[in-house]
């Protein structure tokens, strides 16, 4: 039988974290290390000596595991990316789903193959949470935005909500715009005038 | 002309003006392009989109793609650099503990003297000193390791370690590293949050060091020909504008907005202005030339200059590798060939004395009014790409 395999996965926020771990300890016979530390990175995770890191896309840690690939003394194995290694057909899934994979040279692409689809699966998953989580919180400013430009058409004008929201919309309309843009320049113009 | 819309990374780093500007001043529109401007989170994310055609230009590290082209670091796709986006730009700077030991010894911080400066570190602290900078391949880790192996400081007394440069402060203040080089506005920063001080700029190391390129992968490059020239000459003209001291005001509002850089102007006005603050005690120092953008060729890809860099990196990492190969990255044929057209002034030659410049010199060009600048390095040394051969 083959050593189980080590991967080490670098996130920061520690539901993120677990969500990977358990995925990849369900779907695999692996040793799941997580770094949610930054300081020292490099130093970390070459102490794991690790088969497989994984690290999101976006983090902007992932430079430090650049100085990783450079190692190359007989206890810093040398880290390979990736994308440009053995495994190639799922580099670009990979990239797709935010994870980027640093794999020791020479690992075995079959080997490699499991960890990598689970990660990519779970990888998805997060950036399709983190994304409606942005998309929740964007439609909550530009409410806020709408709801207090109402409330500066009301006073100047003397009219109802509803009046208000119609006349935003109007406009929007008119100007082939969004009403909340519409909400923000009148904002921004009271609070100019103001 | 169809106006074509074409996906550029960059760094929201103050030397991505070239390219922001373009985009926001018109000079993109002026060539019928629109650029996508996507800011990357990190070097590595950075180079991966343009390696893998997510986009197709970018802003990068000048020293990435020679080192690429020696077969260094861990992607493989060949990336071109069509033109050289800033020229200078980088500030060494010290944590508290090395300022205060710095002033304790009389130290005068004058943003200049390389020389002066080393041995001062080297004074103050025995035992190795740990530097932060951005990315392994970059020419942060160059200039310092000239720097050290020609002072009093010592390359095996320096250790050089990657931090990403939003965390520099915070790796500063928490004492993973001693000192940093790193591009504006992150020196600034770091001084403004109270953490460091700036000790030289980088041109006080290497007065024509180019920082940032224009990449594009070589095939693109070489199949897109139009592209290429619209977009090659949409950043020399934004360049030109963003050199003329009017337009520092307006860039500097321009780049602190939001989706770009997301600072105050007056942090990036420094850079601009070349008036650095350079502590908590609020020493104010002006240094010409800090970064350049345009003129004196200042974006001409120089192949002596990639030569330099392929030729450090070559032995630094003990490669058996082809100089040439390394610096062939360097396109001065596409810049020459796009830039042609224009009222561009080209040098005659490709390769240059790197470092032998000491004022500013005319030199034979296409139109015969070209003057290049000093591109001294600090020790006097004169780098002749052809005795490589």
């Amino acid at each position: 039988m083959q050593p189980r395999l080590t991967v080490v996965v670098v996130e920061e926020d520690r539901d993120r974290a677990t969500g990977i771990v358990d995925a990849l300890k369900e779907n695999g016979d692996c040793d799941v290390h997580v770094i949610g530390n930054y300081a020292s990175l490099a130093r970390k995770i070459a102490a794991h000596s690790p088969d497989i890191v994984l690290i999101d896309i976006d983090n902007p840690t992932r430079d430090m595991m650049e100085e990783l690939t450079l190692a190359s003394g007989p206890l810093d194995r040398p880290v390979a990316m990736f994308v440009s290694g053995a495994a190639g057909g799922l580099a670009q899934a990979a990239i797709e789903a935010g994870v980027s994979a640093y794999v020791v040279d020479g690992l075995a692409p079959e080997r490699v193959k499991p960890v990598m689809n689970t990660a990519i699966a779970r990888f998805s998953v997060l950036r399709q949470m983190r994304q409606e989580l942005a998309e929740t919180r964007r439609a909550l400013e530009e409410r806020k935005v709408i709801d207090r430009a109402k409330g500066l058409l009301m006073k100047a004008k003397g009219i109802d909500e509803d009046a208000a929201y119609a006349l935003l919309r109007k406009t929007a309309m008119d100007r082939g715009r969004k009403v909340a843009d519409v909400a923000e320049a009148l904002v921004t113009a009271a609070g100019l005038l103001g | 002309m169809r106006r074509v819309t074409i996906p550029v990374a960059y760094m929201p780093l103050i030397d991505a003006a070239p390219l922001i500007i373009a985009e926001e001043m018109g000079f993109a529109k002026a060539e019928a392009i629109a650029l996508d401007l996507i800011p990357a989170p990190s070097w590595s994310s950075l180079r991966d989109m343009l390696g893998f055609g997510r986009v197709d230009a970018a802003h990068l590290l000048s020293v990435v793609p020679v080192a690429m082209g020696l077969g260094l670091g861990s992607m493989t796709t060949s990336l071109a650099a069509v033109s050289v986006l800033s020229v200078n730009g980088n500030v060494i700077g010290v944590g508290r503990p090395l300022e205060d030991a710095l002033r304790a010894q009389g130290f005068r911080f004058d943003f200049s003297d390389a020389k002066a400066a080393a041995h001062a570190l080297r004074r103050s602290r025995s035992g190795k000193l740990v530097f932060g900078v951005p990315f392994p391949f970059s020419m942060h880790v160059e200039l310092l390791r000239y720097w050290a192996e020609r002072t009093d400081l010592g390359v095996e007394n320096i250790e050089i370690r990657t931090v990403p440069p939003p965390l520099m402060a915070d790796a500063l203040e928490a004492g993973d590293i001693d000192a940093f080089c790193v591009g504006e506005p992150w020196g600034s920063v770091a001084v403004d949050r109270g953490v460091g001080a700036l000790l030289l700029p980088g041109r006080a190391i290497w007065q024509g060091a180019p920082e940032k390129v224009l990449a594009t992968r070589t095939d693109w490059a070489e199949t897109e020909p139009d592209l290429v020239g619209r977009l090659i000459r949409a950043v020399w003209h934004a360049s030109r504008w963003l050199e003329k001291p009017e337009s520092r005001i307006a860039a500097a509002e321009v780049l602190s907005r939001k989706d770009f850089l997301d600072l105050p102007p007056e942090l990036i006005d420094r850079a601009l202005s070349g008036r650095l603050i350079l502590s908590g005690h609020g020493e104010q120092r002006k240094c010409d030339g800090f970064v350049r953008f345009h003129g004196a060729a200042a974006s001409f890809p120089w192949r002596s200059q990639a030569k330099w860099m392929a030729h450090r990196l070559a032995q630094h990492y003990d490669l058996d590798a082809d100089i040439k190969a390394g610096a062939s990255v360097f396109r001065a044929d596409l810049y020459r060939q796009h830039m042609s057209q224009t009222d561009a002034d080209l040098p005659g030659a490709s390769e240059k004395l790197e470092g032998a410049i000491h004022h500013p010199t005319a030199v034979a060009s296409n139109r015969g009014r070209l003057n290049l600048l000093p591109d001294r390095f600090f020790d006097g040394a004169v780098f002749d790409p052809d005795a490589l051969e």
